[in-house]
């Protein structure tokens, strides 16, 4: 009896230490973007994520929820407080006072930062729990482990990277990890708490809707294989019974749980599991005979009454039907026909094959191992798993950003494939028993025993080995770069850091005036306002299709006509990224033929798609490119000046590869350059005003270049740029 | 649900004899399991109350036709379902308890759990 509690306790001794090392790589290979670059917010909609937070800090929840912001979109604003996800941003702002209650006033800066590691910690302890409930502790202390450092995770959860997805993943592991227990127990409690945290998964990402329809469909198989049970009903009601009225706590989804299709699923089921109750009841009682012929009848008829008031309510609206994105998830094409804007985003892309090796290296094969071992056992949790397996690995390869809810169940199925090989191949106990037995077998079979469970072991413990090898490896040089600052090397092969992004905002934020308006692509909009604080037109939340197609049209539009549309708007500064100096590839030029989709989509008579490509049906910048790609506003504002770094002739451009010559780029007459960042990734330019003799900017330009002809050479105020190659 | 349920059977009655069976069978069942446990009787005199509470406020909504403001009609509505649903998975813990879910242990649960509803509803109503 001392035994086996001395046993228990240096069981839980050891789990305890697993765990603490876990969390401790999990963290640590976090911040190799912190050592590598600094400390600092990631990409784009971090950037907004940490100006809200920001916001909260300093003037409370309550205005927090009635934030009307109007640097964004302007004219019009965003109702910001209603239109976002608030709990990435108020546990931050909990921490945050949190830390300041205990005597630690930490920059909130740092709290953001520091955010998505902390939470990965938290992951790794859901995950070991829902493998337990799985399969058993080893394979749970194996999945934390790979949960703990798998790239496809850690792709989001840098240091820096401060997103609804940091903290969605490990909700999305604990409601699981609830709901799990609650199937298993039935208890009220679990159930409860499953709710709890679904809810607090509604108010940190949009992805909830994945939680709204994956337990209900296991409720559903379940109830289709005859696994109904009254652990069921009570689990499953009281989870959608709390959770469905949490959800709609949260400003942003409001009723959507009783309106939108994407949610019906679940009241679907509601409805079904009441009458499965009931059916099971009046089943205990009577024979099976009578039993079949009453269930028939009833089903049929209920099916046809659901069926018809499901149509019957979305026809008459009170429903609303599936969303854009719904649609996008089975037709790949969808999006890029009805939605430019949903293609647009390279995360919506599909994934490419190499993707789903590079972010979970030898776990993708045994992945598949794992989802038949579980189908042979075939427990009610399960079912779960499965489910999830087979529904994530379909949209993981749909959607790049989906990747990222695949990679837990990918941990949780791999890990129960080692672990149950480890089951039987890393049990070397049997030998002890066998030699109790008078043993039947020869020495020579021991042995082959004993070298095959060894080559084995050895084998699997050297794939962990790389793993865990590819896993560091690939944090280290692919995800943890913030994207704002670009790694490079000098020409001695020195690292060297490109920051002409901050150096652009930051001339922004100190040398125009608070009210200057930014137009530029959508893209940039959270970072001009996190970092420059000026206001912009469009931004990456992307609510209002019509108004990025103006900033589209004033981009595809020749120059005067882009003033024109820019002035109507109260643009003051124009806003373009141009890589063609230092070889930037995720440039505006190159982002430019969504421009031109996004806004031929609303004015189709003005903007059309073909023109910009040459007659061959290429997509060229030199002498060959198309009259309207070489008058468009975003052609003018990319490579003004830009030949006069090459003797002024042709300039070479080293994303494209292509010759662009001076005489395609030509003058600007309605805008001034008043900014070109150190490898001119960055190019500022300013609306010119009104001409005080009343001419149109266009002749004044040519007025000023004929008489400047005659005297000297025009004294153009440049920022001194030398290059940096 | 269960009201529709029985609607429906009292109208399929007529037609066939073995729904009639059916159900006197299940009431009979019915009444043998709840004569003689209070706890039982004081639990569906609950659920059935919650029913009436339930259907009163949706044909309230339907009848007046305009269910403004939509959060205080919801809260009143999903607190009866919610509590109907909480409390038919105490019953069933009542009548043969889950493993490992002891008959205190699920009341205190439910109690927790109700206690939880009622304070989302009371945020909804405003």
């Amino acid at each position: 009896m001392a035994q086996s509690q001395a046993l228990r306790w240096i069981q839980l001794l050891l789990k305890c230490t697993i765990f603490l090392s876990m969390t401790g790589a999990a963290v640590s290979s976090r911040l190799f973007s912190v050592i590598r670059f600094e400390s600092i917010i990631h990409e784009f909609d971090p950037w907004f994520n940490f100006r809200a937070t920001k916001y909260l800090v300093n003037h409370g929840f309550y205005k927090f929820l009635n934030w009307f912001d109007d640097r964004t979109w302007y004219p019009l604003g965003r109702v910001t407080g209603g239109t976002l996800y608030p709990g990435l941003m108020a546990t931050s702002a909990a921490v945050w006072h949190g830390l300041r209650k205990i005597g630690l006033p930490v920059d909130i800066r740092n709290v953001c930062v520091m955010f998505a590691p902390a939470f990965s910690g938290v992951t790794a302890w859901a995950t070991y729990h829902l493998t337990c409930e799985i399969k058993d502790s080893g394979a749970g202390l194996l999945a934390a482990a790979f949960i703990a450092i798998a790239p496809g995770y850690i792709s989001r959860s840098v240091a820096g990277s401060y997103d609804n997805e940091a903290i969605a993943i490990t909700l999305l592991m604990v409601t699981f990890m609830f709901w799990i227990k609650a199937m298993k127990t039935g208890s009220i409690m679990h159930s409860t708490l499953a709710a709890v945290f679904y809810f607090y998964m509604v108010s940190a990402w949009g992805g909830y809707v994945f939680i709204t329809n994956l337990i209900p469909l296991h409720v559903f198989i379940l109830i289709l294989m005859g696994r109904y049970s009254t652990r069921l009903y009570s689990a499953y009601t009281t989870w959608y019974a709390i959770g469905t009225m949490a959800s709609m706590q949260i400003p942003f989804v409001g009723f959507l749980p009783i309106r939108s299709n994407d949610h019906m699923a679940a009241l679907g089921v509601f409805g079904l599991t009441q009458i499965v109750a009931l059916g099971s009841f009046i089943k205990s009682q009577v024979s099976w005979a009578k039993f079949k012929t009453v269930m028939v009848v009833s089903i049929a008829f209920l099916l046809a009454v659901g069926v018809f008031g499901l149509f019957a309510l979305t026809y008459f609206g009170y429903i609303a039907p599936w969303t854009g994105r719904f649609y996008s998830l089975w037709d790949t094409n969808y999006a890029k026909i009805h939605i430019p804007i949903i293609a647009s985003v390279s995360e919506h892309q599909p994934t490419a094959w190499p993707a789903f090796f590079f972010d979970t290296q030898f776990l993708i094969w045994l992945f598949p191992a794992g989802v038949f071992l579980l189908f042979l056992e075939l427990k009610d949790e399960h079912v779960f798993i499965i489910a999830y397996s087979v529904l994530c690995s379909y949209f993981a390869g749909v959607m790049v950003r989906l990747m990222l809810t695949l990679t837990p169940i990918i941990c949780v199925c791999s890990a129960v494939t080692i672990s149950k090989l480890f089951d039987v191949y890393a049990d070397f106990s049997s030998k002890a028993t066998d030699a109790t037995v008078a043993s039947p077998i020869s020495q020579k079979t021991r042995i082959m025993t004993l070298v095959t469970k060894l080559t084995v072991c050895g084998t699997f413990l050297g794939y962990l080995y790389l793993f865990v090898y590819h896993c560091t490896w690939v944090t280290s040089n692919a995800y943890s770069s913030p994207s704002v600052v670009l790694p490079s090397r000098n020409q001695d092969g020195s690292p060297a850091l490109i920051d002409d992004f901050r150096e652009a905002y930051y001339w922004l934020r100190m040398n125009t005036a608070d009210d200057a308006k930014v137009a530029s692509w959508w893209d940039y909009g959270y970072q001009i306002g996190g970092m420059a604080d000026r206001t912009t037109l469009v931004d990456n939340n992307t609510w209002n299709n019509t108004h990025i197609a103006i900033v589209g049209k004033a981009m595809s539009s020749p120059e005067e006509k882009a003033y024109e549309i820019l002035k109507e708007h109260d643009v003051d500064y124009v806003l373009v990224i141009f890589g063609g100096l230092i070889g930037f590839s995720g440039d505006d030029i190159n982002k430019f033929l969504w421009m031109v989709r996004i806004s031929e989509g609303i004015w189709p008579d003005e903007i059309k798609e073909r023109e910009y490509f040459t007659s061959s049906g290429e997509y060229r910048m030199d002498e060959a490119a198309p009259q309207t790609m070489k008058d468009s506003l975003m052609y003018k504002l990319s490579y003004y000046r830009f030949p006069s770094l090459f003797n002024g002739v042709e300039g070479t451009d080293r994303v494209r590869g292509q010759r662009i010559r001076q005489q395609d780029v030509g003058e600007l007459d309605y805008f001034e350059e008043v900014f070109t960042s150190e490898n001119w990734i960055v190019r500022l330019y300013q609306l010119k005003e009104q001409d005080p003799l009343g001419r149109d900017l266009h002749s004044a330009g040519e007025f000023a270049r004929s008489s400047a002809r005659g005297f000297k050479k025009r004294i153009a105020k440049k920022p001194s740029v030398d290059v940096r190659v | 649900m269960v009201s529709k349920i029985a609607k429906r059977k009292a109208e399929a009655s007529g037609s066939s004899s073995k729904f009639s069976e059916t159900f006197s069978a299940s009431w009979n069942a019915y009444y043998k399991q709840v004569s003689g446990n209070l706890h039982l009787r004081l639990i569906d005199s609950f659920l059935v109350v919650l029913v009436a509470a339930g259907i009163v406020q949706f044909l309230f909504a339907c009848i007046i036709g305009d269910s403004f403001p939509l959060n205080a009609f919801l809260a009143g509505f999903c607190a009866c379902v919610g509590q109907f649903v909480l409390l038919v998975s105490l019953r069933m813990q009542w009548v043969e308890p889950f493993p490992g879910v002891s008959r205190d242990r699920a009341f205190v649960e439910f109690v927790g759990g109700s206690l939880v509803l009622h304070f989302l509803s009371l945020h909804f109503v405003n």
